[in-house]
């Protein structure tokens, strides 16, 4: 065996094979839509379904506030939770015993029941505290709120579905502060930044690659989990609304379809939304060059090859 | 700053009988020194020998258990009242720790930030420097390492030697008094030694007053004004380089220098 080093070198002629073929793959995917097809035909033809009842109610005045109001309960919801959850996941995590303790007795209350029940118990809290006073005990009363007279089950479910996603999302962001290098903490701390500036700075954007998709999927399945505002009991939502209209004109189904079509349109936009979040919070992780700079890098060797002649 | 610091006759790094355990183990068993100012001390020893967290007592990344440690005069991690000391709260040993300059093994950049980001990361946060300026001092010390051109580079996209770099950099934008290094080419291709020692290399030269934790005997001999060797928690032997290079006293110093010269 020799290497010939002396000889400068050539260029071979590019490779021109013939791509492997793929049988199986054309199979299945003959197969998939021969029972698409069939399922489809079926659902269309069945009158169960009952298409021009969805056709006429799926952009329907009431339906459509519903998605609205599900849409705002949704991200009320989730902004509360993420606040409450950043704050008891930094607390989970921090030297001061009596906030670990905190966290930990929260997360078990609102992970150890369900959220229908804690959902029933929001509802009956105007009747469990029949008005609100702020002051000093057995002191005088500075501020006097008769939460009775006020309809605001759509805050409570808000409250309720927060509180409850609070619990969830906070094991998701300890868990991404977790995966953290403890030298991160410690390159920081060498530099004289102070415990939070730290969390704030290095570690918290640094667990967000990590908290990032799970979160994503929360935020899904809290669109969904909005359905059981009824316990509160709300129904001005996408799901209440369908059902009082189903309710009147008896077809449960197309009724549902409609809902239906409505949560997957928007778990759609959402999941387009979550890829774009995952993209930026995995910036610097991979070695892997953007376009950007491979383009760079040919060009300077283009470059530098030209010159070499 | 204290009464007591006269710029002239402090010491930078004084250490008087530093002990240090974790539970039960005793890592640190009296650690005594002097390091002037402008002065470069390497600590050499086997692994387990206390060094590393010696290094790391002196910017209170562990708290010391007995004995004392002053840089530049100012105790670290307690204050002294009345002969009797206080912890001291983490606002203040972060004001301390602003000033002492640390590399580490691992690098430890912060791979969420460009080069230049990490290099200002400090600077704006903890000193409250302006942008711009921070920016300018940045690109400065970048250039400084050599690394001008890879600015806006991620860490993951530099080798092992040029993420250390960055490190040093990062380490010099705060301006710090003394400058740390743990094992900083431990982790490196033998190919990039060079250049993060060269590096340091001319920072001694300019002056800088370092500690360093190495395996680098040819550094030592070159740079070094003080050779430490460290066994067993404690110091064995120390005295100018070329002295405990060629002519080592003890029998651990000699069995030590024998695997790794």
């Amino acid at each position: 065996m020799s290497v010939d080093v002396s000889s400068p070198p050539e260029s071979p002629a590019a490779i021109d094979a013939v791509p492997l073929r793929h049988p199986s793959r054309w199979v299945a995917a003959i197969v998939i839509l021969v029972l698409v097809a069939l399922f489809v035909y079926g659902a269309a033809t069945n009158e169960a379904y009952g298409w021009a009842t969805f056709g006429k109610y799926i952009l329907d005045e009431r339906i459509v506030s519903g998605v609205w109001i599900t849409i705002q309960l949704t991200i009320w919801s989730m902004l509360l939770a993420i606040v409450l959850a950043v704050l008891l996941a930094v607390m989970r995590l921090s030297p001061n015993p009596v906030f670990r303790a905190v966290s930990w007795v929260y997360l078990w209350v609102f992970r150890g029941t369900p959220v229908f029940v804690q959902l029933v118990f929001w509802g009956l809290i105007p009747t469990i505290y029949k008005n609100i006073q702020l002051g000093i005990p057995f002191g005088p009363t500075f501020f006097h709120l008769n939460i009775q007279n006020l309809s605001m089950y759509f805050v409570l479910a808000i409250l309720g579905l927060g509180f409850n996603e609070a619990a969830y999302l906070a094991e998701i962001i300890r868990a991404g502060i977790s995966s953290v290098p403890e030298g991160q903490t410690e390159a920081s701390t060498a530099l004289g930044m102070s415990w939070l500036l730290t969390m704030r700075r290095t570690v918290l954007p640094q667990a967000m690659r990590v908290i990032i998709p799970p979160t994503g999927n929360e935020f899904i399945g809290q669109l969904k989990t909005t359905s059981l505002a009824v316990a509160v009991p709300f129904t001005l939502d996408l799901f209440g609304r369908q059902r009082d209209i189903a309710g009147v004109i008896f077809e449960p189904i197309p009724m549902l379809l409609v809902a239906a079509a409505w949560y997957l349109l928007i778990t759609s936009i959402l999941m387009v939304g979550q890829f774009y979040l995952e993209r930026y919070f995995s910036r610097g992780v991979s070695r892997t060059l953007t376009d950007k700079q491979l383009g760079a890098l040919a060009e300077a060797q283009t470059l530098g090859e030209a010159g070499h002649i | 700053m204290t009464a007591a610091a006269d710029p002239v006759t402090v010491p930078m790094v004084k250490a008087e009988s530093v002990c240090k355990n974790f539970g039960a183990l005793k890592v640190l068993k009296g650690v005594t020194l002097e390091i002037g100012r402008g002065q470069v001390l390497v600590l050499v020893g086997p692994s387990g020998s206390g060094k590393s967290t010696f290094l790391r007592c002196i910017n209170h990344l562990e708290q010391v258990n007995a004995g004392r440690l002053y840089v530049d005069g100012e105790l670290i991690g307690y204050r002294e009242k009345a002969g009797k000391l206080y912890e001291m709260p983490p606002r203040e040993a972060a004001r301390q720790r602003r000033d002492i300059g640390m590399v580490f093994q691992h690098f430890n950049l912060f791979p969420h930030r460009t080069a230049l980001a990490n290099i200002i990361e400090a600077p704006i946060q903890v000193r409250g420097v302006k942008k711009a300026a921070a920016l300018e001092r940045a690109r400065d010390l970048l250039d400084q390492v050599g690394l001008g051109e890879k600015a806006e580079a991620y860490p993951a996209q530099l080798s092992g030697g040029q993420q250390q770099r960055v490190a040093i950099a990062r380490a010099l934008a705060m301006d710090p008094k003394l400058m740390l290094f743990d094992e900083p080419t431990s982790a490196l291709d033998p190919e990039l030694v060079g250049e993060v020692l060269g590096v340091m290399k001319k920072l001694a030269s300019e002056g800088m007053t370092m500690v360093v934790v190495t395996h680098e005997m040819g550094f030592a001999r070159e740079v070094a004004d003080q050779l430490v060797f460290m066994d067993g928690g404690v110091i064995v032997e120390s005295g100018p380089p070329r002295d405990v290079l060629s002519n080592p006293q003890h029998d651990r110093t000699k069995a030590f220098l024998s695997k790794v010269m």
